[in-house]
C-alpha cells in the first residue's frame, strides 16, 4: 500500500481542510497542513510531497473574486515550485475554492495573449447554494477518477459558473478530454438545467483537468461524501460501505503505487 | 494620486436586477427598471507614488475578471457622468475587501496606501426627487453605514483619522442633584438609572474625587442590562391572579430562583448521571460528550443592530456568538450554528410602514445574507433554525444566533494568574460600535436609525477565521491561561471580567488602532469586531507572538493582570482610571421591580369549528409563513462544511422535507453525535406565558428526540426577548415564563446550561404608537446521540407500513395555527403533562434506538394534520389515516380539533407491520394508537368519525402549498 505525502495548503479563510485531511488519511496517505505564508518562505518544501491539495473555503474572503488573491500569490511567489511539482508527475487537486484558485492561477488552462481563457463566475441563480448533485465522469484523463463513472456529492458555492471566453475554447477543452466531470440529472441525463446544474455552467461542466491530466479542479465536494452517514438519504436507502467521493482519494493514493 | 477602477459586467447585470426588484417591492410598482440602467462596482486607490501603469496592472492582474467584466481606469473625478450614483461605505465602516486589496497590492509591488470599494448605478436623467429618495434611502444604500454620491466623485484623501492629543476628562458629579445626574447619564448614552447614578456619586464622594470619563463608562458598560442582566437577576415582587385568587411572591434573584434553581435540582436528581460540566459560569454552557471531548453551546441575540442594519447586525451577531464559544474554557472549536429569526410578514404593506422602520422583507434578506456570509466564510455549518412571522416584530425583529463547540477534556476551565500579560488578538480597534452595550439596553424609537449608526457594524469573517486558526493552535500548545471575547463593552468588559477576581493594569495606547484620533475612553469601550483577549504567561509570549505573526494575525500586549483588586488604566503613562474591581462588579444597587400576572385564558372548549373545511385549513396552514418551507434560506447556508452532517435540515426523497432537528458528528469517523433543535411559541404565550414556555421547552426536546437524541442527556438554553419590563404586566409575563422554565426543566430532567435575555424590545413611532414584541422565549436543545447510525428522519419511507400517534390529543386550539388561518382568538393553549411527557420521550427514544421506527415527526403548528402531510410529501409516500376515533386522549373532540389541536408531547411514527408487538410493549401504559397506513398512491386521505373523507389531497398539491410562499 503506497503512502504518499499530501500537502493541504491553508490560507486565511480556508475552511474545508479538515475534511480533506480526513479523506486522504482514510485513503492511507500521510497528510500535513501547511499555511501559504510558510510555503512562501520555503517553496522547496513542496519537494517532500506527492500530492498538493487546495481545499475549499473562502481564501482571503473571496474578496475581489473567488480564489483570486490566493491565485495571485501562487502566480507571484510559487509559480516555479508548482510547475516543478507538476512536471515530476505529481498530482494537484483543487476543490471548490481550490478549483477557483487553480483556474485563476492559470494552472488548468494557461492564458493566451488575450488573457484568461475561462473563469468561474457568479452562479446564474444569483446566490450561494448548498445542494447535492449528480456527476458523470466524462473523460478518462484524470487519475483521480480512474475506474469511476459517476458520483453523488454536494456543492456549496456562489461562484461556480464555468464560463469560457469563446466557444472554440469550450469545444477545445472537450475534445482534449479535459472536461472530466459534468452535472447530470438523477438518471444520468445531460443538459438537465437548474437545479441539476446548480450554477449555470457552460456545457454542465463541474470539473476540468489540465493538459497533462495531473491537475484536477472541481466545484463539488467529494471530501464531504466519504462516510456513509454523509449521504442525505441514508435513513431511507440504508448505509452504504462508504461515500461516493472516497474512491477519488483512494485513486490518488494508488497512483503512487 | 487618487485613482478609480470601475468594473462593469459584460453579460447579465445581476446587481441591477437586484436593486430594480427591491425598488418594485418596496414601492409596489414596476418602475425599478426605468430608474437604474446599469450597475458597476469598483475601487478607489490612493498612493503618493501610484501611477496609471501601476493601477492598470493591478486592475488587470487582480481586480478585474476579463472573461466577464470590462475595466476602466481613471483619475478620481475624471469621468464626468452626471447620471451616476456611487454608493460608498461611510468612513470608518469595516470594508474587508478594501483591506484584502491593500495587502494583495503590496504583494504585487503596487504602492497603494489606501483603498475603498464602491458600487455604482446609472440612471436616466431627471429622476423625480421622491423616487430618488426611495432609491437612495431604501434601496441603493443604507444610510446607517453607507453614503450615496450623485455625479462625479471628489475627494482629496481616502485616509481618515486625525492625530489625538491627550486630555484627561473628569465628570464632575459629586455636587449634582438627581436631574443633573440623569442628564449626565442621558447625554453620555450611559443608560444608567437615577439609583445607579446616586450610587456612583456616593462612591466617588467617598473617594474624594470625581470620576474620569473612562471610569464612568466602565461602570455603565458593566452595569448595563446587556452585560449584567439586572432585571432577571434582580429583586421582583410578583402578584399573580388566577381564577380570582391572588398570591404574592417575592424573588431575591429571579433567574437564580427559577432557571438556575432548576439546573441545580436536575443535577442533584441525575447524581452520577449528571452530564453538566460548567453552567452559567462561562461564555457558553459546557456538557460532557465523549471520553476526549466536551460540548459547549451558546445562543445570543443581536436584535437592535439588526433592526437598523440587518446585514451587519446579523453578521456581527453570529460573529459574536462564535467568539463566545471560542472564548469558553480555554477555547471551543465551533462545529455548527443554529439561527432563529422573528420578522413581520414579508408582504407587509409598504405604505403602512412607520417612519424609521425598514421593510420586513428587506430585514429578512439582509439578516439571511449576514448569517450566510459570516457562517459560510467561517466554515461553520448552519444546520438548524427557524423563522417565525408575526407583525409585532415589525420594528423589533429578533435575530438569535447560536453556536456549538467542541472542547478537549481538561480544557474546560481557565483562570488568569497575577503576572500574566493581557494580550489583545485579532482586529484593530476603531470607533465602531461605541455604546453597543448601553444602546441595546434601551428601546428603539423612530430616530434610532439616525442616531445609533455608531453602534452598527459590519463583520469581517476572515479576520475572525484567522483568529480562530491561531487560538486553537495556541490552546493545544498551552500558550495562554485564560481567554475571553471582546463583545459588548469591548476591552472594558473583557478585561473587567477576566480580571474581576484579580486586578489589572492596562496601557490603552498599546492597542493597535485602525486610524488615529481615538481617545483613551473610545479605545477602552470600542466594540470593534473580531478581537479576543488572552492571559498569556510572560514566558509564552514570544512563542505566541511568532505563531500569530505566521498566520498574519496581529497580537499586542496591553498590560498585566495583577493581584491588586483594582482596575487601572493608563494612557502614555498617565493614569486615566483607577477603580475598585469590587465596586465595579458588586456595587450596583439592587432595585425591586413590580410584576403582575392576571390569567386571561377563558378555558372554554373550542367553538366555531363547524364551518371549517379540514382540507382548506390544512392547505392554508401549510402555506402560513411560519410553517412553510424555508428552503430558500437553508440552501444559502453551507450546512455541510466540516463533513459532520448526519441528519440535514432538509430530508426526504428529494432532499427538501422539513427535518425536526439536525444531527452532527463532530469528530469525523466516531459514531457519537449530537442533535440540536429549537422551540418557540409566542402565540401560546399571548394566552398564557406559562403554556408558551412549557410548550417551547417541549417542542425543543421533542424535536431532538424525534431524530434519535437521548432525552436523558439533553441540555437546554433559554433566550428571553421581551417588551418593556418597567411595565409590571410585561414583567409579570416574564416571571410566569421563568416559573414554567423551572417546573418543566425539573420534570424533564433537562438542565438549562446557558441563557441570555434581551429586554425592552419596543418601538415608539412618531405619533406615539407603541409596538411591543410578543413574549418570546426561545428554547434551544442539545441532545447526545450515542450512535448516529440509529438516527431517523421524518419522511415516510415505504408503503405498507403502519402509522401511529404517541401522546395525548386534547382540546387545545388556543394560539394554534388553525385559529390563525381562520381568524379566531381565545381558547385553551396547549399544556404539558409534566408527569407523562418524560415517559413519552423515553419510550420514543427506546423505540428509535431499538430500530423499531422508520420515520418520526413531532406534531407542532398545525397539529396532526400538518405532521402527516409533511411526512407524506417529504417521502413521496401516501397515507390513509382512518383511525381518528382511536386517537389517544381525544374522546369527545370534533374531527377538526383532533386534526389541528396543537397538544404537546406528540409524535407520528411510521413502523413496519412486523414490529407492532414490540411497539405496543415499548409504549405500554402510554397514550399510543395506530391511526393509519402508508400507501403507494401519491395522496393523503383522512377519514372522519363518520367514515367520510375529511381530506383527500394529492401530495404534489400539499407540497406546492407548503413550498410556494417563500420560494424566492
Amino acid at each position: 500500500m503506497p503512502t504518499p505525502n499530501v500537502l493541504v495548503l491553508r490560507a486565511p479563510g480556508t475552511n474545508c481542510d479538515g475534511e480533506a485531511v480526513f479523506a486522504f488519511e482514510r485513503a492511507g496517505a500521510k497528510v500535513e497542513r501547511v499555511h501559504i505564508n510558510a510555503l512562501r518562505e520555503q517553496p522547496h518544501r513542496l519537494r517532500d510531497f506527492q500530492i498538493l491539495v487546495l481545499p475549499g473555503g473562502f481564501s482571503y474572503g473571496d474578496d475581489v473574486a473567488a480564489g483570486k488573491i490566493l491565485a495571485s500569490q501562487l502566480q507571484n511567489f510559487l509559480a516555479d515550485a508548482v510547475r516543478e511539482f507538476r512536471d515530476h508527475e505529481k498530482l494537484i487537486l483543487g476543490i471548490c475554492n481550490g478549483f477557483q484558485v487553480l483556474l485563476k492561477a492559470g494552472l488548468l488552462v494557461p492564458p493566451d495573449d488575450d488573457g484568461p481563457l475561462a473563469t468561474l463566475a457568479h452562479n446564474t441563480s444569483g446566490k450561494f447554494e448548498d445542494r447535492w448533485v449528480h456527476l458523470a465522469v466524462s473523460s478518462t484523463k484524470s487519475p483521480f477518477l480512474k475506474g469511476m463513472t459517476g458520483l453523488y456529492v454536494p456543492v456549496a458555492h456562489g461562484e461556480g459558473n464555468f464560463v469560457c471566453r469563446k466557444d472554440w475554447i469550450l469545444s477545445g477543452l472537450g475534445q482534449a478530454g479535459q472536461v472530466v466531470l459534468r452535472y447530470t440529472d438523477p438518471k444520468g441525463n445531460a443538459a438537465a438545467g437548474y437545479p441539476h446544474t446548480p450554477n449555470g455552467s457552460q456545457d454542465d461542466i463541474a470539473g476540468i483537468c489540465d493538459a497533462s491530466g495531473l491537475v484536477l479542479g472541481l466545484m463539488p465536494h467529494p471530501e464531504r461524501h466519504v462516510l456513509p452517514t454523509q449521504h442525505p438519504r441514508w435513513t431511507r436507502e440504508g448505509l452504504k460501505q462508504e461515500g461516493d467521493g472516497m474512491q477519488m482519494f483512494r485513486n490518488a493514493v494508488e497512483f503512487f503505487g | 494620486m487618487l485613482w478609480e477602477v470601475e468594473l462593469r459586467p459584460n453579460g447579465r447585470d445581476a446587481d441591477r436586477e437586484r436593486v430594480c426588484d427591491e425598488f418594485d417591492l418596496i414601492t409596489g410598482s414596476v418602475r425599478g427598471g426605468d430608474l437604474v440602467a446599469w450597475s458597476s462596482r469598483g475601487f478607489l486607490l490612493e498612493g503618493e507614488q501610484l501611477t496609471r501603469p501601476d493601477v492598470e496592472r493591478l486592475a488587470g492582474e487582480l481586480l478585474a475578471d476579463p472573461v466577464v467584466e470590462s475595466v476602466a481606469v481613471s483619475e478620481l473625478g475624471g469621468r464626468q457622468d452626471g447620471r451616476a450614483y456611487t454608493v460608498l461605505l461611510k468612513p470608518g465602516v469595516m470594508d474587508p475587501t478594501a483591506e484584502s486589496v491593500l495587502k494583495a497590492a503590496a504583494d504585487l509591488n503596487v504602492p497603494a496606501a489606501e483603498v475603498r470599494t464602491f458600487r455604482r448605478y446609472y440612471g436616466p436623467d431627471g429622476i423625480n426627487s421622491l423616487d430618488r429618495d426611495t432609491l437612495f434611502r431604501k434601496v441603493l444604500a443604507n444610510d446607517a453605514i453607507e453614503q450615496v454620491v450623485f455625479g462625479p466623485l471628489r475627494a482629496d484623501h481616502l485616509a481618515i483619522g486625525r492625530p489625538y492629543s491627550f486630555q484627561l476628562v473628569t465628570v464632575p458629579l459629586r455636587e449634582l442633584d438627581d436631574a443633573g445626574l440623569m442628564k449626565v447619564s442621558k447625554d453620555g448614552t450611559l443608560a444608567l438609572t437615577v439609583e445607579e447614578m446616586r450610587q456612583i456619586q456616593a462612591h466617588f464622594r467617598e473617594q474624594g474625587r470625581d470620576p474620569t470619563d473612562a471610569e464612568l463608562e466602565s461602570i455603565a458598560q458593566t452595569w448595563s442590562e446587556h452585560c449584567s442582566h439586572k432585571t432577571l437577576k434582580g429583586e421582583v415582587e410578583y402578584t399573580e391572579t388566577i381564577g380570582g385568587k391572588t398570591t404574592v411572591k417575592r424573588f431575591k434573584n429571579l433567574l437564580k430562583e427559577t432557571v438556575f434553581a432548576a439546573t441545580v435540582q436536575v443535577r442533584k436528581n441525575l447524581a452520577a448521571a449528571d452530564f453538566c460540566v460548567s453552567v452559567f459560569a462561562d461564555n457558553a454552557g459546557v456538557v460532557k460528550f465523549d471520553d476526549r471531548h466536551h460540548l459547549c453551546i451558546k445562543v445570543e441575540t443581536h436584535n437592535r443592530p439588526s433592526a437598523i442594519e440587518p446585514y451587519g447586525g446579523a453578521n456581527t451577531g453570529l460573529g459574536g456568538v462564535i467568539r463566545d464559544v471560542l472564548g469558553t474554557g480555554l477555547g471551543g472549536k465551533p462545529v455548527c450554528n443554529t439561527d432563529v429569526f422573528c420578522f413581520a410578514r414579508p408582504d407587509y404593506p409598504p405604505d403602512q410602514l412607520p417612519a424609521g422602520v425598514l421593510h420586513p422583507r428587506r430585514v429578512m434578506n439582509g439578516v439571511v445574507a449576514g448569517v450566510r456570509d459570516y457562517g459560510n466564510r467561517m466554515g461553520i455549518p448552519t444546520v438548524n433554525g427557524s423563522i417565525l412571522f408575526d407583525d409585532r416584530y415589525l420594528a423589533n425583529p429578533l435575530v438569535f444566533c447560536g453556536t456549538v463547540g467542541l472542547i478537549p477534556v481538561g480544557m474546560e476551565f481557565k483562570a488568569a494568574a497575577a503576572g500574566d500579560l493581557i494580550v489583545a488578538v485579532g482586529g484593530r480597534t476603531g470607533r465602531d460600535g461605541i455604546h453597543g452595550a448601553t444602546f441595546s439596553s434601551e428601546g428603539l424609537h423612530d430616530e434610532s436609525e439616525k442616531v445609533s449608526g455608531g453602534a452598527v457594524q459590519i463583520g469581517n469573517a476572515i479576520a475572525e477565521k484567522k483568529v480562530l486558526d491561531v487560538i486553537l493552535q495556541a490552546r493545544d500548545r498551552g500558550l495562554y491561561r485564560a481567554i475571553t471575547d471582546c463583545g459588548a463593552g469591548g476591552f472594558s468588559s473583557a478585561v473587567g471580567e477576566m480580571g474581576a477576581e484579580l486586578g489589572a493594569v492596562v496601557d490603552l495606547d498599546k492597542a493597535p488602532l485602525k486610524y488615529d484620533g481615538l481617545s483613551y475612553t473610545e479605545i477602552w469601550i470600542s466594540e470593534s469586531q473580531e478581537r479576543m483577549v488572552l492571559a498569556v504567561p510572560p514566558d509564552q509570549w514570544a512563542a505566541f507572538e511568532k505563531l500569530a505573526a505566521g498566520e498574519g494575525v496581529e497580537a499586542a500586549v496591553l498590560g498585566t493582570f495583577e493581584a491588586t483588586g483594582r482596575l487601572k488604566l493608563r494612557y502614555k503613562g498617565e493614569t486615566v482610571a483607577d477603580l475598585s474591581m469590587h465596586f465595579l462588579h458588586d456595587g450596583r444597587p439592587e432595585i425591586v421591580r413590580n410584576a403582575e400576572w392576571k390569567s386571561n385564558a377563558d378555558g372554554q372548549p373550542s367553538v366555531g369549528l363547524d364551518g371549517v373545511n379540514a382540507q382548506d385549513a390544512l392547505l392554508k396552514i401549510l402555506g402560513a409563513y411560519s410553517v412553510c418551507s424555508k428552503e430558500w434560506v437553508i440552501r444559502q447556508y453551507d450546512h455541510e462544511v466540516q463533513g459532520g452532517s448526519v441528519v440535514k435540515p432538509l430530508v426526504g426523497v428529494r432532499n427538501d422535507g422539513p427535518s425536526d432537528a439536525a444531527v452532527v458528528m463532530p469528530v469525523l469517523g466516531s459514531p457519537a453525535g449530537f442533535a440540536v433543535s429549537n422551540g418557540l411559541n409566542p402565540r401560546y404565550a399571548d394566552l398564557d406565558p406559562y403554556s408558551g414556555a412549557a410548550a417551547a421547552i417541549d417542542e425543543a426536546v421533542r424535536n431532538v428526540v424525534a431524530v434519535g437524541g437521548d432525552p436523558a442527556r439533553t441540555a437546554i438554553l433559554d433566550n428571553f426577548c421581551w417588551g418593556n419590563v418597567t411595565d409590571p404586566a410585561m414583567l409579570g409575563a416574564l416571571v410566569r415564563t421563568a416559573e414554567a422554565c423551572r417546573d418543566v426543566a425539573i420534570a424533564f430532567g433537562t438542565p438549562f446550561v446557558s441563557g441570555k435575555d434581551s429586554l425592552n424590545n419596543s418601538f415608539v413611532a412618531k405619533d406615539g404608537t407603541k409596538i411591543s414584541i410578543p413574549h418570546t422565549l426561545l428554547v434551544s436543545a442539545l441532545a447526545h446521540v450515542h450512535d448516529v447510525s440509529r438516527c431517523v428522519t421524518m419522511d415516510l419511507k415505504e408503503p405498507g407500513n403502519d402509522l401511529y400517534v404517541v401522546g395525548a390529543t386534547n382540546d387545545e386550539l388556543g394560539g394554534s395555527h388553525l385559529h390563525l388561518v381562520t381568524g379566531q382568538g381565545g381558547g385553551t393553549p396547549p399544556a404539558v403533562d409534566l408527569a407523562q411527557a418524560p415517559k413519552v420521550f423515553a419510550a420514543v427514544h427506546r423505540a428509535i434506538t431499538g430500530g423499531l421506527v422508520r420515520a418520526c415527526h413531532d406534531c407542532s403548528e398545525g397539529g396532526l394534520a400538518v405532521a402527516v402531510a409533511e411526512m407524506a410529501f417529504a417521502g413521496e409516500i401516501g397515507a390513509d389515516v382512518t383511525g381518528l376515533n382511536d386517537l389517544p386522549g381525544a374522546a369527545g373532540l370534533s374531527d377538526v380539533a383532533k386534526l389541528f389541536s396543537e397538544s404537546t408531547t406528540r409524535f407520528v411514527i411510521e413502523a413496519k407491520p412486523e414490529h407492532v408487538e414490540q411497539l405496543k410493549q415499548a409504549f405500554a401504559g402510554l397514550p399510543f394508537a395506530k391511526i393509519g397506513t402508508t400507501v403507494p398512491d401519491q395522496r393523503l386521505r383522512v377519514a372522519g368519525a363518520n367514515g367520510e373523507w375529511l381530506i383527500w389531497a394529492k401530495l404534489p398539491e400539499l407540497k406546492e402549498a407548503w413550498q410556494k410562499p417563500l420560494r424566492w
